[in-house]
């Protein structure tokens, strides 16, 4: 009786895991949609709550520091998307970050961001000759001391 | 030092005075020595020579704790997962006493980790949280391991007290792996783990003393947690004996 329950036990256990390791939650947890798979929605991506990231499109960013107006254009590689977001971003964005917005898309095809959040990429590396690290924390902390 | 350190014992058992004092386990100071010393030099080591990171600057330097720690929360809950099911195969009290020393440590570390990411989530990428695969599951470690640790607490008898926090010791280690692959099965805000070609080799040797002196701290954490579990268990049979012979 006892032995049967250990054995039940385990084999919930090993087939809740096997389950997220192929693939069940593959589709369900996704942090973040890519253009490419919001703009495949079609109708049905617009005005809905949904989070978009992918790379700052280089060269995109317009920022007004009087009006605090970003906008800037999210790329995957394949498809991109216009954002518009209010307010100032974290202090690591810029061209050709990592970065994820909150919001909804508009009907005109412009992205409304709420929130906007950096994704930052597994390297690591010192500046390269010439060049100067950005000292984000020092900003970040003049700012919030204001 | 070894004289402060039988003072303090002797004074948690002075009501037992009388009784035949259960020789205290000989502790480890030298290991607690080497390992923080360890720790500060390694920590000296890579915040005075490695170079700003590029991106964000010297925010790279909490790499130094964040992910150590991350792997010593891995690595406790695997000694949890050991010795639970040594336990629950061979039915001895240490093998408990060993898994709830390391789920102790276990549960440092993660909350560690958790705090450490969250000060680092802040400025890089402009929130201190996120429930993104990643941040969800190890914040689920932590909680299934501070149930773990609650569980413990509030039972009394000593042999299903072993027995239960094995059975939930050694499921609740099984999400260690979740941790870890969360971010390659899933898209999530936090990055994938970095390797040696994506880490510049001014961090690397930083990162690995790191965690070689979090290993030692690790196994000083363990072994001194163990050997305190093991006295009050002895203290506990002794309050027992004397109730029962009357007091």
């Amino acid at each position: 009786m006892k032995r049967g329950w250990i054995i039940g036990g385990a084999v919930v256990i090993v087939a809740v895991f096997g389950w997220l390791l192929f693939g069940g939650l593959e589709k369900n947890v996704v942090f973040f949609l890519t253009p490419k798979e919001l703009l495949a929605k079609g109708n049905d991506g617009i005005g809905v709550p949904v989070r978009l990231g992918g790379q700052v499109k280089p060269g995109s960013v317009k920022w007004n520091a009087q009006t605090l107006d970003l906008r800037f254009t999210v790329t995957d590689g394949a498809r991109e998307m216009q954002v518009h977001s209010t307010g100032a971003p974290p202090q690591m964005f810029r061209d050709g970050m990592g970065v994820v917005v909150e919001g909804r898309a508009g009907a005109g095809g412009v992205f409304e961001a709420t929130g906007l959040m950096v994704k930052h990429s597994n390297a690591y590396r010192a500046p390269k000759p010439g060049e100067e690290a950005h000292e984000k924390y020092k900003t970040l902390i003049q700012q919030s001391t204001k | 030092m070894s004289l402060k350190r039988e003072g303090k014992l002797t004074s948690s058992t002075d009501h037992l005075r009388d009784t035949q004092a259960a020789r205290p386990p000989r502790t480890s100071n030298w290991l607690a020595f080497v390992s923080f010393a360890a720790v500060i030099a390694a920590q000296a080591y890579a915040i005075l020579t490695s170079p700003a990171d590029a991106d964000m600057g010297h925010l790279q330097k909490i790499m130094y704790v964040h992910v150590p720690a991350a792997w010593m929360t891995f690595l406790s809950f695997f000694v949890v997962l050991v010795f639970s099911v040594r336990y629950l195969w061979r039915r001895q009290e240490n093998d408990d006493l060993i898994a709830a020393s390391a789920a102790e440590v276990g549960a440092t570390f993660n909350g560690l980790t958790l705090m450490l990411g969250m000060i680092w989530g802040r400025p890089a990428w402009g929130v201190w949280w996120v429930w993104d695969a990643r941040l969800t599951s190890t914040l689920v470690l932590f909680l299934i391991f501070v149930g773990y640790l609650a569980l413990r607490a509030f039972t009394e008898d000593a042999q299903q007290k072993a027995q239960w926090s094995a059975a939930v010791g050694a499921i609740g280690a099984l999400n260690v792996p979740i941790v870890y692959m969360s971010v390659k099965w899933w898209r999530t805000l936090h990055q994938p783990p970095s390797s040696p070609e994506t880490l510049d080799p001014a961090y690397t040797l930083g990162l690995r003393i790191n965690a070689i002196a979090m290993l030692l701290v690790l196994i000083y954490f363990i072994r001194r947690r163990y050997e305190i579990a093991r006295l009050e268990r002895a203290v506990e049979h002794m309050a027992e004996a004397a109730a029962m012979g009357g007091g």
